[in-house]
């Protein structure tokens, strides 16, 4: 069965990359632009199997989505991997605390994206 | 790949807009009144740059948006205070930043040289008590991205790497399953590097009554034969590391001790430590062996399911409302083609001409005011002029990203000329045709230039006669009886009147003994080859002056004028039409034609006196208005509609104003009324006609011409010669 990702980036350039990058891979693609967005768009469709984040967004950053999705005993096991810049430790700390899943790091491989997501989706 | 195109395409606009964002961000940094989420914005935009950039391998952009954006984060972190010099820097490193994107957009070649010293201060923001911040490496190395991937697997190489036999202990902690990684998955992919045994150790589940549904109970002995190496395998964990305890060992790779292994082996195959033995009552462990391809066990997947939704639901949909609350929602946007917007704006012209032309109808075949054919007509006028305003108002832009580039602008002259300069912008939101504002940057970006140049006096000179060090210029928009108006001041020294006055006659432009006002000396400024600069800057340039500015704001069918108080400044006032599309006009009848006279080359009309016209010259006259004399120019002949010339009592005179502040006198039959028309381009339709700008459609159907003023009086200067009364300086 198909797979879908959803994808919350304030870039519209990050999020064109992955979802060209999903949809070359086969998988379904949601796409929402902060994380206030991607509450919502999670509201309105059946779960996703991954969900991919960054986390410098406006209105509600990547560390606040994941943290509110976690909450959601519906998306509890939704794996859910940050898009970060750095190989900072501290961000990919913190992301954790949150309750990411992984990791990956931009600019990204596809590969490396699918690879990652792979890892996480059952 | 044209996907990659359209991206790229989609990056560099992006860039526009985040660039937009940060430069209105660090300005209000500037201006000290920007709250921790303009900080965050400008942080964002930066951040989002980089971001992009990496991924389509801009390695300078890259690296100098790496240094702004770490320079940044320290505002944002509280660690750096912005100081006036700071944002001086960061402000240019912005204008370093726009540079870097457009030369990455438009793939020209990049000189790391002309932005070093910008790029060293940023460094040095960065850079506490003489070191430098500990930076996180740019491990930031843009990749080239192949989306033609042939297949996904991350298969281990195939190199002539012998099997390394790998025996692995995997106890995972509860927050492992809290964050969605299940240990199924892990042992999925290491099954992918090759033949593996995975056993599992229950001992250390309690009684039912004890287990924590979040809890993690189970740890595993695996066995795995692979021809990857340790590093592989262990990036199989990567996303679990901290959320279990992991020991990976290896033949010939060994990571951990030979006593840590022997203890680790020990708990995993269920040999309770010495200390436990007094648990000794409790079920021993048993070794479960599992064939490669273990059935979900994970004590949390199934149980966690269970628990009932309360609370956290709760949570996440009040927290939502105040986040949403505290943001502006996003206009939604669609792009529209501008060939399509005209074609529109053609169009709804046509309509214009239309329902006028059947008013007229009407009013010929005489209904009665209160029939319902003129009621309804009068709801058509309504509705027509609403869709053309409608209509309008989609070309029309704000002015905000041209005065935005602006501030660029002053902040470099005022660079360059070691002036204090601050740009106060007002009225931002003020809308105006594309075109306009198109065209309204170049004759603006030379204005600013001279008031920064020219107007606003060196901080020394300043401090002196008792003025802030730092000079401001204020660039204002307004909407002002259907017009916009822009203002330009300076706080500067206002404009030097004898040395403009001197200049002038210097250059010959004006004769030495003649007499002006304050308001006419200003306005010297905007004849031709006028200059003031004693010394020719890099800046302000030669000669290319105000009369261009002029010109360029006539040309859009504006006037410029100018005030000045000495040691207070200058101001230049623009007023322009908000659409090029129609334009208010005055009808004139010339020779039985009608023919339409800008509104905004007008200044007054006049019934001539016999008394008041004199000729000059072979067939040349003149018309005297308060004391002084302006060239009269006989349409009716000019542009051939009669050959003799028409009597200037009989007629009426509309003084006009030109280009150089000339004035002349045009001489037409009467004046019919002032209207509103839709400009229908002569040079596609017909063909260029000297004298005539435009051609418009009357309601009764006939076509009728809009006078190009400006080409009209240098049209009839050519064929007489009026001499030294060229430059005619009206009332």
């Amino acid at each position: 069965m198909t797979q879908t990702i959803l994808t919350v980036d304030d870039s519209r350039t990050m999020r064109d990359m992955l979802k060209m990058a999903l949809v070359e891979a086969g998988y379904n693609v949601l796409q929402a632009v902060d994380g206030v967005d991607g509450l919502d768009v999670l509201q309105a469709s059946a779960p996703p199997d991954v969900i991919v984040t960054d986390i410098n967004m406006p209105k509600m950053d990547g560390f606040g989505l994941i943290e509110a999705v976690r909450k959601d005993s519906r998306y509890r096991k939704v794996p859910i991997l940050v898009l970060t810049t750095e190989s900072d430790a501290a961000k990919k700390m913190r992301a954790k605390e949150a309750g990411a899943t992984g990791w990956i790091v931009k600019p990204f491989e596809p590969t490396k994206l699918i690879a990652a997501i792979r890892r996480v989706a059952a | 790949m044209d996907t990659m195109a359209e991206i790229r395409q989609t990056f560099f606009q992006e860039c526009e807009e985040q660039l937009s964002e940060m430069e209105l961000g660090l300005l209000a940094m500037d201006e000290g009144n920007a709250d921790s989420e303009t900080v965050n914005a400008v942080f964002r935009a930066v951040h989002s740059i980089k971001g992009g950039a990496g991924a389509f391998k801009l390695t300078e952009l890259v690296q100098f948006a790496h240094s702004f954006e770490t320079a940044l984060d320290h505002v944002r972190s509280g660690k750096l205070t912005p100081t006036p010099e700071m944002m001086k820097i960061m402000l240019r490193a912005a204008d370093v930043l726009s540079d870097l994107v457009e030369a990455s957009r438009d793939g020209r070649e990049i000189n790391e040289a002309n932005y070093a010293s910008i790029a060293a201060d940023v460094k040095a923001l960065t850079t506490f008590d003489g070191v430098e911040e500990v930076e996180e490496p740019i491990d930031f190395q843009p990749t080239i991205i192949d989306f033609g991937m042939p297949e996904l697997a991350i298969e281990p190489e195939p190199a002539a790497s012998q099997e390394h036999e790998y025996r692995i202990n995997f106890a995972p902690r509860p927050e492992l399953y809290a964050n969605a990684n299940e240990t199924i998955l892990i042992f999925r992919e290491l099954n992918r590097l090759g033949a593996m045994q995975a056993f599992c150790d229950a001992a250390a589940i309690p009684s039912l009554d004890d287990i924590d549904p979040n809890g993690a109970y189970f740890s595993w002995a695996v066995q795995l034969k692979s021809e990857a190496d340790i590093a592989g395998v262990r990036e199989v964990f990567e996303f679990v590391d901290g959320e279990a305890d992991l020991t990976i060992e290896s033949d010939g790779q060994a990571e951990v001790s030979d006593a840590d292994i022997a203890a680790l082996l020990a708990q995993a195959l269920g040999t309770p430590p010495a200390a436990d033995t007094a648990n000794a009552s409790e079920p021993s462990a048993e070794i479960i062996p599992i064939s490669t391809m273990p059935a979900p066990v994970a004590a949390s997947s199934e149980t966690a399911d269970v628990e009932p939704a309360v609370a956290p639901v709760q949570a996440v949909e009040s927290s939502k409302p105040d986040t949403k609350a505290a943001v502006v929602p996003a206009q939604t946007t669609i792009r529209v083609e501008f060939d399509r917007v005209d074609r529109l704006i053609n169009l709804v012209g046509e309509l214009v001409i239309n329902q006028a032309m059947l008013s007229q109808r009407v009013i010929e075949a005489n209904f009665a005011g209160s029939s319902s054919v003129v009621i309804g007509l009068e709801e058509l006028e309504q509705l027509t002029r609403e869709i053309q305003e409608s209509v309008m108002a989609i070309r029309a832009q704000p002015v905000k990203p041209l005065f935005q580039r602006m501030s660029r602008m002053v902040r470099e002259v005022a660079d360059a000329t070691g002036k204090e300069v601050k740009l106060k912008t007002e009225g931002e939101a003020t809308e105006v045709d594309k075109t306009v504002v198109e065209r309204l940057a170049e004759p603006l970006t030379h204005m600013i230039r001279n008031a920064v140049d020219h107007g606003i006096e060196s901080p020394e000179v300043r401090l002196a006669a008792g003025k802030p060090a730092e000079g401001t210029v204020r660039l204002t928009a307004a909407h002002r009886s259907g017009r916009i108006v822009i203002e330009l001041s300076d706080d500067g020294a206002g404009i030097n009147r004898p040395k403009v006055r001197a200049s002038a006659i210097n250059k010959g432009l004006i004769p030495a003994d003649m007499q002006l006002s304050d308001s006419d000396i200003d306005n010297l400024l905007f004849l031709p080859g006028f200059s003031t600069a004693a010394t020719i800057s890099s800046i302000s340039g030669r000669g290319v002056g105000m009369d261009v500015v002029k010109r360029s704001i006539q040309a859009l069918g504006g006037r410029i004028s100018i005030s000045s108080r000495p040691g207070l400044g200058s101001t230049f006032s623009m007023s322009l039409p908000l659409t090029l599309a129609v334009l208010d006009g005055m009808a004139v009848s010339v020779a039985g034609q009608t023919l339409v006279v800008p509104l905004t080359a007008i200044v007054e009309t006049l019934k001539p006196k016999k008394s008041e016209v004199h000729g000059l010259g072979s067939d040349g006259r003149v018309m005297s208005i308060r004391d002084t004399f302006v060239p009269l120019i006989d349409v009716g002949t000019q542009l051939g509609f009669r050959e003799t010339p028409t009597q200037p009592e009989n007629s009426v005179a509309l003084l006009v104003e030109t280009g150089g502040g000339a004035r002349n006198a045009l001489l037409v039959d009467s004046i019919q009324d002032q209207r509103q028309v839709v400009i229908k381009s002569l040079e596609t339709n017909y063909g260029t006609v000297a004298g005539i700008a435009a051609a418009t459609i009357l309601g009764d159907g006939r076509v009728a011409l809009i006078l190009d003023v400006d080409a009209l009086v240098s049209k009839s200067f050519e064929e007489t010669l009026v001499g030294e009364l060229h430059y005619g300086t009206g009332g």
